[in-house]
């Protein structure tokens, strides 16, 4: 049925008078509605945040994918993007804020510098050589420099299908 | 340490500070009594970077600097490292530079004025307006040169691609449509009650401090101070444009913004008379051997900022010996302290957004 | 108004600052630095902006490069003084232009040069804990990944 692969982690689906009965394990049902409402941190760090703000806007519309309400608490979010370089004096900050963040977590390394240093990884002495580097374990990496929103939708969807699919780190 | 005296830390995580600033606050109740800027948070050491790169290899990096306006940043470079070697780009480069550099102007000051909006409560609405009318432009980028934010299209004696019919048919879609929209903007936010109530007569800055702590661009246009590099020290074709310099009256913050508004008025009709006057030619330039840059220049272009200016030192060989890079943000942002003593929290981040900083350019 | 004039008025006023013109810049001597900058932001020209102000390590010496504006005579205008690379030292012009704080902490962050009498010289940019000075021409960090050259 085509309704069964459009839940994730449903078992079995039968329609009934007036709805569907939906049986699963609670754990895949409750990933489903995670992966569904990832709420990303209101966290720019250089240029690729402008385009995590296109993504955000009406062309682009990262709210379809349950992620547009960008909290500016890592307290109450789900998902770090790491939209921009990391260098050294911003190194601290930024691992005090994934520690702040509840679990489940996620990260998403957005663009090449918060992948690997990118453009400014050759000849410079202030900038840390990706999130890798830093020590955050990073979900999904999107490359470019900077991404398209487009590919970072892309991203999102990677992480939505990962969250479906594998073990919760919260569940282990 | 005053008794009674709060520290606040704000940023560098904050929605409010536009990217990695961290400002220390010292609050007596709601007043503040001490701003202090901290930066570095994004010190990528592109002037180090510089000194490995030969001239054509670090326009990228120029990108990368106020990634608002990337192409008045290519285009400040360029025509520096132009100076220093003594290079003319082609008539037709020329005005295609124009172009790029005033709808860059007008994107970016889209997203200064509905960021500034957010900034004082308005959430969402005018940033959703401006991102739309900013991705035509940005749409306009891509067709020209296929990047919508790093563009690298301006180069040294040249452009990197030529302007097709297409394109330009997309750009007078754009100005007609644009001079309509922000007609809008006024309607929702400069006659707006509530916004100018939070904005008028607040972080008003003195003509003679904005000039002593080196303010420029649209901050110090709106003190009605009338400078204007395109108009005082005319470079590309900007003497063969009509265009006005909108001043301010007090320089507050909704002077600051008006400026920014009447601006984008002026640079559709730059736009409008440059696409109108291109010549024909080849713009686009190859280069085989890398610059061997000698002697020294002080170059400066008026960038959506301010004054945006690069020092270029050369040596004979094929990198710069030294590069440094004076941006426009550097030296706004450093008035802040004078200006939001003595104001409530929220005052001060009106003052912040009404600055219009990028903390790509101030760190570099 | 061009470089000439300023050079021959800064000769007659300041003798010992040592005053030429070298490849359109006004080089003076570091100790008569304050006072000729003084001059020249309140003097008749009115220099009153400070466009820039930076360093150039030129390994035996350091440059510190001041660019000043007119808006009266419409005039930029590139001060250079030469300082030893051995403990650089400078007096600070924070005083004449308030731009010129953060230009100075930048320098000294940068390139290790001290601006005497200046009102907060921190690092800017790096970190408090930083060592080196890293746009020195000396300056070598295990942080730094050479780019492969072709």
């Amino acid at each position: 049925m085509a309704i069964n692969e459009s839940i994730p982690g449903a078992a079995y689906i039968e329609k009934m008078p007036g709805g569907q009965l939906i049986l699963g394990k609670s754990e895949e049902l409750f990933a489903w509605a995670k992966s569904s409402s990832l709420w990303p941190l209101t966290f720019g760090l250089a240029c690729c945040a402008i385009e995590m703000m296109a993504a955000g806007s009406s062309d682009y519309d990262i709210d379809r994918f349950g992620s547009g309400v960008f909290r500016a608490s890592p307290r109450q979010c789900d998902v770090m993007i790491l939209s921009g370089t990391i260098c050294i004096k911003m190194g601290d900050s930024i691992k005090r804020l994934y520690a702040q963040m509840p679990e489940p977590k996620y990260v998403i390394a957005m663009g090449n510098c918060a992948i690997s240093g990118g453009i400014f990884y050759h000849d410079t002495y202030s900038v840390v050589k990706g999130a890798d580097a830093l020590g955050i374990p990073v979900d999904v990496y999107v490359a470019g420099c900077p991404p398209r929103p487009e590919n970072l939708l892309h991203g999102l969807m990677k992480l939505q299908d990962k969250i479906n699919t594998k073990k919760d780190k919260a569940a282990v | 340490m005053i008794k009674d005296e709060l520290v606040i830390n704000m940023g560098p995580q904050h929605p409010s500070t536009h990217g990695v600033l961290f400002l220390e606050l010292r609050l007596n109740g709601e007043i503040v009594n001490d701003c202090r800027p901290h930066i570095g948070y994004l010190h990528r050491s592109i002037e180090k970077v510089a000194e490995s790169r030969t001239l054509t290899q670090f326009i990228p990096f120029t990108d990368r600097l106020d990634y608002l306006a990337s192409m008045n940043n290519n285009l400040g470079f360029c025509l520096a490292a132009e100076r220093l070697l003594q290079i003319e780009a082609v008539r037709r480069a020329q005005y295609l530079r124009v172009i790029v550099a005033e709808l860059n102007r007008i994107a970016s000051h889209l997203l200064a004025i509905s960021t500034f909006a957010q900034d004082l409560g308005a959430y969402a609405t005018a940033l959703f307006y401006a991102m739309r009318d900013r991705q035509k432009i940005v749409q306009i980028f891509d067709e020209l040169c296929g990047q919508r934010l790093t563009y690298n299209y301006v180069r040294i004696g040249g452009v990197s691609g030529d302007m097709t019919p297409k394109i330009a048919q997309m750009i007078r879609d754009f100005i007609a449509s644009e001079r309509e929209i922000l007609k809008d903007y006024d309607d929702l936010l400069t006659h707006n009650i509530i916004f100018k109530a939070r904005s008028k007569n607040i972080g008003v800055l003195a003509q003679d401090i904005a000039l002593s702590y080196g303010v420029t661009g649209p901050n110090l246009r709106a003190t009605g101070f009338n400078w204007d590099v395109r108009k005082d020290e005319p470079y590309l074709v900007y003497d063969k444009l009509d265009f006005k310099v909108s001043l301010g009256t007090v320089g507050d913050a909704w002077d600051r913004y008006f400026v920014r508004v009447q601006e984008m008025r002026e640079s559709l009709k730059i736009v409008e008379q440059a696409l109108a006057a291109l010549p024909e030619g080849d713009p686009v330039v190859k280069v085989n051997k890398p610059f061997r840059p000698n002697g020294e220049v002080y170059m400066r272009t008026e960038s959506p900022r301010g004054d945006l200016g690069f020092y270029i030192v050369g040596n004979g060989e094929a990198f710069p010996y030294r590069l440094k890079i004076r941006a426009p943000s550097f030296s706004n942002i450093s008035v802040l302290p004078v200006m939001a003593k003595g104001l409530n929290v929220s005052d001060a981040v009106c003052v912040l957004g009404s600055l219009d900083i990028v903390m790509g350019e101030i760190d570099r | 108004m061009d470089l000439l004039t300023v050079v021959q008025a800064v000769q007659t006023m300041f003798p010992d600052a040592a005053a030429e013109a070298v490849a359109g810049a006004l080089v003076i001597r570091k100790e008569a630095a304050f006072a000729v900058l003084d001059q020249l932001k309140n003097g008749p020209s009115r220099f009153i902006s400070l466009q820039c102000l930076t360093a150039v390590d030129r390994k035996e010496a350091l440059d510190v490069v001041y660019h000043l504006y007119s808006f009266d005579v419409r005039f930029l205008l590139t001060v250079k003084v030469v300082l030893s690379s051995e403990e650089p030292s400078i007096d600070s012009v924070a005083s004449l232009w308030d731009a010129a704080n953060w230009f100075e902490r930048e320098v000294y962050d940068l390139f290790g040069i001290k601006f005497l009498g200046h009102p907060d010289l921190r690092r800017i940019l790096n970190p408090d804990d930083w060592a080196g000075h890293p746009l020195r021409k000396s300056f070598a960090s295990s942080d730094i990944i050479q780019k492969p050259l072709k």
